[in-house]
C-alpha cells in the first residue's frame, strides 16, 4: 500500500472531475461486506467443489463422462434442449415484446401484466402447474379427449416435449424484456420514414424494425440459453428418465447414487459449458436489460 | 401516390390508411389483425394459464387434482395453516427471506455505491463476479453449496440459508441500485460535500432520499428471490430447518394433493401484492432534477 494514489483525495475538497469521487480506502469498505459473502457463500463452495472432481488427483471422473454414452447423450441433450428453449421463446417472446412496444400506455400495461405476473411465479409452481395440466387424466388430455383429436389419453408429461414446453413457458419473460427494451429504443420516426419513402408495413418491419432490435433478441435468446442449461426444478418434475438433462443428473448422482465425486465433475462440467458461452457471448448478455424494464 | 397521401399514411394510425381499394384492403386488414391479434392472445394465454390455474385447483372438493374441479371449498387452506410440517417450512422460509432482505440490500446498495462512486481498480471484475450467481446454474451452487455447509453443520441452519441467499439475492440488489444511482444527479452530492456536509450525511440526506425507491425495489426483489427459491434450498435443507420451497418439491414428487396448489396460491398472492407495490413505488419516483 502506498499513499501516493490516495494523495489526490486528501487534499482539497471532491471535484466532479468525474463522478467517481469515493476514494478507495472508503469504496473498499464499501465493497467488503459483499466480497466477504461472495467468498463465504459463492467462491470457496464452487471452489471446493472443482477440487472435488479432481480428487486423487486424476480425471478419471471426467473420463467416465466421455466415455460412457449415456453420460455425453445427456450433455449433448441438454445443449440441444437449451437451444430449442430459446429459440421457442424468441418465435413466441418477439410478437408479445414488439405488441408491448407499440400498444397505447393502458393496454400495453395489460400485455406487460402477463408477462410479469408469470415472472415472480415461483418456478416450482409454474413447474407444477404443468404437471397438473399435462397429466394423464389432466387438462390438456381432457380437452383432446372432449374435441375428439385422440381416442384415448396421450401421454403428455415426463416426456422431452413436456420439459422444453415448460422451460420455454418459464424462460420466455427473460426473452420478452430485453428484446421490448430494443423496440422501446427504436425511435418511432425511422419507421415513419421508412413509410414515407413507399416502403408497406412489411418492408418497413423487415427493414427497419427487425435490424434495428436485433441486440435484443440476441441479448434474450443468449440470456434463455445459458439459463435453460442449468435448469433443475423443471426439468426434475416434468421430465421422465428419458429426458434426463446435465442438472437432473447432478442431482441423481447426489440424492439417489451418493456419488458425490461424479456428481462434481458432471458439475464441473456443466460449469465450463456455461461459462463458455457466456464468455462467447458476452458482449449481448444483458443482465441489466431485463430487470431494469420492471421500472 | 401524391407525397400529401403518403403523409397521411405515415402519420395517420394504420387503421385510417385509405387506399385505392378501400372494402378490399379493410377487409384484408381486420383479417390480419384478427389471426395476429389472435396468435398473440394464445401466447400470453399461455403466460398466464400456469399461474391462474392453482386457483381453481385449490378450492377443489376432491382430494385428488382434477379439472374442472368439483365443489369449492376452502379446506385445503385450513389443511395448509393447520399442518404443521407446512406452517413450520412457511416460518422458516419467511424468517429466511426477511433477513435475506435486509442483508441483501444493505451488502448490495453498499457495493453499489462502491461501483458506481468509487475508485476502485477492480470494479469491473467485482461487478461481474457479483453477477455470477445469477449465471451459475443453481443446481451447482446447490451442490457446491453443501459441500461447504454439510462439514459445517450449517445445512438446514439459519445462518447457512441466509448466506446462501444472500448470494443469490445480491445480484438483483446490485442491478437495480446500480441504475437508481445512475440516473441519480452526483453533482447534488458534491454540493452538499461542499457545504460541508460529511459523506455519511450527505449519503443519508441527499443520496438515499433519491433512491430510495430503486432500494425499496431491490428489496422486494431480494424478498422474492429469497421465499421462491426452491433449487439452492433442495440441497441445504435438512430434517431440522426445510424451505417452503423444499417442502413443496417433495409434496409434488410424492404427494400430489390439492394442499399444493392452496400454497401454491398464497405464494402467488404474496408475490403479486408485493410486485404491486413495487409498480405503485416506482409509479412515485422521485425526479432527480428536484
Amino acid at each position: 500500500m502506498t499513499n501516493s494514489t490516495q494523495t489526490s483525495y486528501s487534499s482539497g475538497r471532491p471535484t466532479l472531475s468525474s463522478a467517481r469521487f469515493y476514494p478507495p480506502a472508503a469504496s473498499l469498505g464499501l465493497a467488503a461486506p459483499l466480497l466477504a459473502a461472495l467468498i463465504a457463500g459463492f467462491l470457496y463452495p464452487v471452489s471446493r467443489l472443482v477440487a472435488l472432481s479432481f480428487s486423487g488427483g486424476s480425471l478419471d471422473h471426467f473420463r467416465r463422462i466421455f466415455t460412457e454414452p449415456l453420460h455425453l447423450g445427456v450433455l449433448l441433450s441438454t445443449i440441444e434442449v437449451a437451444f430449442v428453449v430459446a429459440i421457442s421463446s424468441l418465435v413466441l417472446g418477439f410478437p408479445v415484446a414488439y405488441l408491448m412496444a407499440r400498444l397505447r400506455k393502458g393496454l400495453a400495461m395489460a400485455v406487460a401484466a402477463c408477462v410479469f405476473i408469470p415472472l415472480w411465479t415461483s418456478v416450482l409452481i409454474r413447474s407444477y402447474a404443468w404437471v397438473v395440466l399435462l397429466q394423464r387424466n389432466g387438462i390438456v388430455n381432457e380437452l383432446l379427449l372432449g374435441m375428439g383429436v385422440t381416442e384415448g389419453p396421450l401421454k403428455l408429461i415426463y416426456t422431452q416435449s413436456a420439459v422444453i414446453l415448460a422451460m420455454t413457458h418459464v424462460l420466455m419473460p427473460f426473452m420478452i424484456l430485453p428484446i421490448y427494451s430494443a423496440l422501446r429504443a427504436l425511435p418511432p420516426d425511422y419507421i415513419r420514414a421508412a413509410r414515407n419513402l413507399g416502403a408497406g408495413p412489411v418492408r418497413a418491419f423487415v427493414a427497419v424494425t427487425l435490424p434495428l432490435s436485433l441486440p435484443g433478441v440476441f441479448a434474450g435468446s443468449v440470456m434463455c440459453f445459458v439459463l435453460a442449461l442449468g435448469f433443475y426444478i423443471t426439468p426434475a418434475l416434468v421430465g421422465g428418465p428419458g429426458s434426463m438433462l446435465m442438472a437432473t443428473l447432478i442431482g441423481q448422482q447426489t440424492t439417489v447414487l451418493l456419488d458425490w465425486p461424479f456428481a462434481a465433475a458432471l458439475s464441473t462440467m456443466l460449469l465450463a459449458v456455461t461459462l463458455l458461452f457466456v464468455l462467447l457471448f458476452r458482449r449481448t448478455l444483458s443482465l441489466s436489460k431485463g430487470l431494469n424494464s420492471v421500472h | 401516390m401524391s407525397i400529401d397521401q403518403a403523409q397521411m399514411r405515415g402519420h395517420l394510425p394504420a387503421g385510417l390508411a385509405v387506399s385505392t381499394s378501400p372494402t378490399i384492403h379493410a377487409c384484408a386488414r381486420a383479417a390480419g389483425i384478427l389471426v395476429v391479434g389472435g396468435g398473440i392472445g394464445c401466447i400470453l394465454f399461455f403466460l398466464l394459464l400456469p399461474t391462474l390455474i392453482v386457483v381453481p385447483m385449490s378450492l377443489s372438493e376432491t382430494d385428488y387434482i382434477e379439472f374442472p374441479p368439483r365443489g369449492l371449498t376452502l379446506k385445503w387452506y385450513s389443511v395448509f395453516f393447520n399442518d404443521p410440517d407446512w406452517m413450520a417450512a412457511t416460518w422458516f422460509s419467511l424468517k429466511i427471506a426477511v433477513a435475506t432482505t435486509a442483508t441483501a440490500t444493505v451488502v448490495g446498495t453498499m457495493a453499489a455505491l462502491a461501483i458506481v462512486r468509487g475508485s476502485l481498480p477492480f470494479r469491473t471484475a467485482l461487478q461481474a463476479l457479483a453477477l455470477g450467481p445469477m449465471i451459475v446454474p443453481h443446481i451447482i451452487l446447490g451442490v457446491a453449496l453443501y459441500l461447504a455447509f454439510a462439514p459445517l453443520q450449517l445445512t438446514g441452519s439459519f445462518f447457512g440459508f441466509l448466506v446462501a441467499h444472500t448470494v443469490l439475492a445480491v445480484p438483483y440488489v446490485i442491478i437495480t441500485v446500480t441504475a437508481s444511482l445512475q440516473r441519480f444527479d452526483p453533482t447534488l452530492e458534491l454540493a452538499a460535500l461542499n457545504c460541508g456536509a460529511n459523506r455519511l450525511q450527505a449519503f443519508f440526506l441527499i443520496v438515499l432520499p433519491n433512491i430510495v425507491p430503486g432500494v425499496a425495489a431491490a428489496a422486494v426483489f431480494a424478498f422474492l428471490a429469497s421465499f421462491d427459491e426452491a433449487t439452492v434450498a433442495f440441497f441445504i435443507s435438512d430434517i431440522g430447518g426445510k424451505s417452503i420451497g423444499r417442502k413443496m418439491f417433495e409434496d409434488i414428487d410424492f404427494n400430489l394433493t390439492p394442499v399444493i396448489a392452496a400454497a401454491s396460491t398464497v405464494l402467488v398472492a404474496t408475490s403479486l401484492l408485493l410486485m404491486c407495490a413495487v409498480h405503485f413505488l416506482n409509479a412515485r419516483k422521485p425526479n432527480s432534477g428536484n
